[in-house]
């Protein structure tokens, strides 16, 4: 099968290509939600995207929270954006670092002026926005401008045995053709974490990972805990996933064989085409919003037991190996690929089937997390706020 | 591809686990290998749900468990072939603290 199969994209005036068109109602802060909602109730087709932080944050927390709303609001599945903060210091350094991109933004502060009036100048804009955003047309693009992230949840052994290595199937004809592929799931490595150290490119880039891996197993042990109970989950156990060196087997059998490129904090936007690692949670939710933020425009995501997860911006294509998963819960799978433990096809085969389905999606098929209206966006919290 | 499908299967040679790709019943159960067609028939001792594993092997007390070819976690009671595997008779190797 030919690698160029017609995949179309909107191609954002930096040069990066989207496979969505969104026009994003952005909140710097907790505080101005509620005016960023209304924005987006007046002016249906805009997507608010409400969260739970941004104030009296400091430091490197307060970094990330920028990096990862700065990284949102430019990500190419991203047409135009309104952003809205309480005051417009912090409202300003949002609004240009996604300015800088050439893409339309415009920034509104609620101090000052209330939510009502802030509501009629954002919905102005947003409107405004919304128009042309119709009227940008996808183009034919390269399957290495568009890049990937790749994380699992809910797993159970047959993600191990099957969603993943369909993933990895994917995630290494991505690699091959040039693309970016992001994964992360600091935790989840436990067990394995030399497997990826071993694969990292150069001594330079497993100082790195090594680095971010001891950082956050130093963090674990600083609390005197060990992540029993937590990792695996209860999810996890009752699909029959005992340790979490059990775990982190079934998570890298997803990354493929490339070697791994560079090792990227969080929401870090990665500058090397290939398999890159970023350190993120293994929450769901927050992995993808910084993967998102980093750029990711697709991401495949193998379950076991059923995650429902979707993000705002950023498709998620489920898929899973777990058959009663696939019909207890089919309306969440995008691909369900129990037949390969059944023995029914192949990996290589399985791994068409999903391809199949990402070209799809990036030429605008629709998620099944996109139907059912699931936008977990979640901040990723370094540390208490001041 | 035409032979019925396996009960179970293995991520690599030389594994001490396999894990059970439907609800199997205690007793002669075949299966075999991700990446081969090789058939293996083992006796479960007990039922092994989907997703469950089981020993392909006699695993010794304080005994390593081999899976995807490395140490996924560590006996914590004599294991026969054809038994349950799971938190009740293994622990993480790697959080040394945990009491499971």
């Amino acid at each position: 099968m030919a690698e160029q199969r017609g995949l179309t994209g909107f191609r954002r005036p930096d040069g990066r290509v989207g496979i969505r068109n969104h026009v994003v109602v952005l909140p710097v802060d907790d505080l101005s939600n509620a005016a960023a909602e209304h924005i987006a109730a007046v002016v249906p087709g805009t997507l608010a995207l409400p969260h739970a932080y941004g104030r009296l944050q400091f430091g490197a927390d307060l970094d990330l929270t920028f990096r990862t709303l700065i990284g949102t609001g430019t990500n190419p599945n991203v047409a135009a954006v309104v952003v809205v903060g309480i005051e417009p210091t912090w409202t300003n350094r949002v609004v240009e670092a996604i300015a800088a991109t050439g893409k339309p933004v415009e920034g509104l502060a609620v101090e000052g002026h209330g939510d009502l009036a802030t509501i009629a100048a954002g919905a102005r804009i947003a409107q405004q926005y919304l128009q042309d955003a119709s009227e940008l047309r996808r183009e034919p693009v390269r399957r290495n401008e568009l890049m990937l992230s790749i994380k699992c949840g809910e797993s159970d052994t047959t993600s191990g045995l099957g969603s993943c290595p369909t993933t990895a199937e994917v995630v290494d004809r991505w690699v091959d053709a040039g693309g970016t592929v992001l994964f992360g799931e600091t935790s989840e490595l436990t067990g394995g974490e030399h497997l990826i150290a071993q694969r990292c490119v150069d001594d330079d880039v497993r100082k790195k990972f090594q680095r971010i891996y001891d950082d956050y197993l130093g963090a674990i042990e600083a609390q005197g805990a060990n992540l029993l109970g937590s990792q695996p989950t209860q999810g996890n156990i009752a699909g029959g996933l005992s340790t979490i060196e059990e775990k982190a087997m079934g998570n890298i059998a997803k990354t493929g064989t490339h070697p791994v490129v560079d090792a990227l904090h969080p929401a870090e936007a990665p500058s090397r085409p290939g398999l890159n690692f970023m350190d993120t949670s293994s929450a769901a939710a927050e992995c993808i919003t910084l993967m998102a933020a980093a750029g990711a425009v697709l991401h495949l995501f193998p379950t076991g037991q059923g995650n429902v997860i979707g993000n705002p911006i950023e498709p998620v294509i489920k898929l899973t190996a777990n058959p009663n998963t696939a019909q207890t819960m089919g309306e969440h799978v995008d691909l369900d690929c129990s037949g390969l433990l059944r023995r029914e096809y192949g990996l290589a085969s399985a791994g068409e089937r999903l391809l199949a389905v990402s070209d799809r999606t990036v030429n605008g098929r629709l998620t099944a997390a996109e139907t059912l209206g699931h936008r977990e966006f979640v901040l990723t919290k370094l540390y208490q706020s001041a | 591809m035409s032979q019925a499908p396996p009960g179970f299967l293995a991520h690599q040679d030389g594994d001490t686990v396999a894990v059970a790709v439907r609800d199997l019943p205690a007793g002669e159960a075949e299966g075999g290998y991700l990446r081969g067609p090789d058939s293996v028939r083992v006796t479960l001792t007990e039922a092994v749900p989907l997703g469950h594993k089981f020993a392909l092997t006699d695993i010794a007390d304080g005994e390593h468990i081999i899976e995807y070819g490395v140490v996924v976690a560590q006996a914590t009671a004599a294991i026969g072939r054809g038994d349950h595997v799971h938190v009740h008779n293994v622990r993480s190797v790697r959080w040394q603290n945990s009491v499971a």
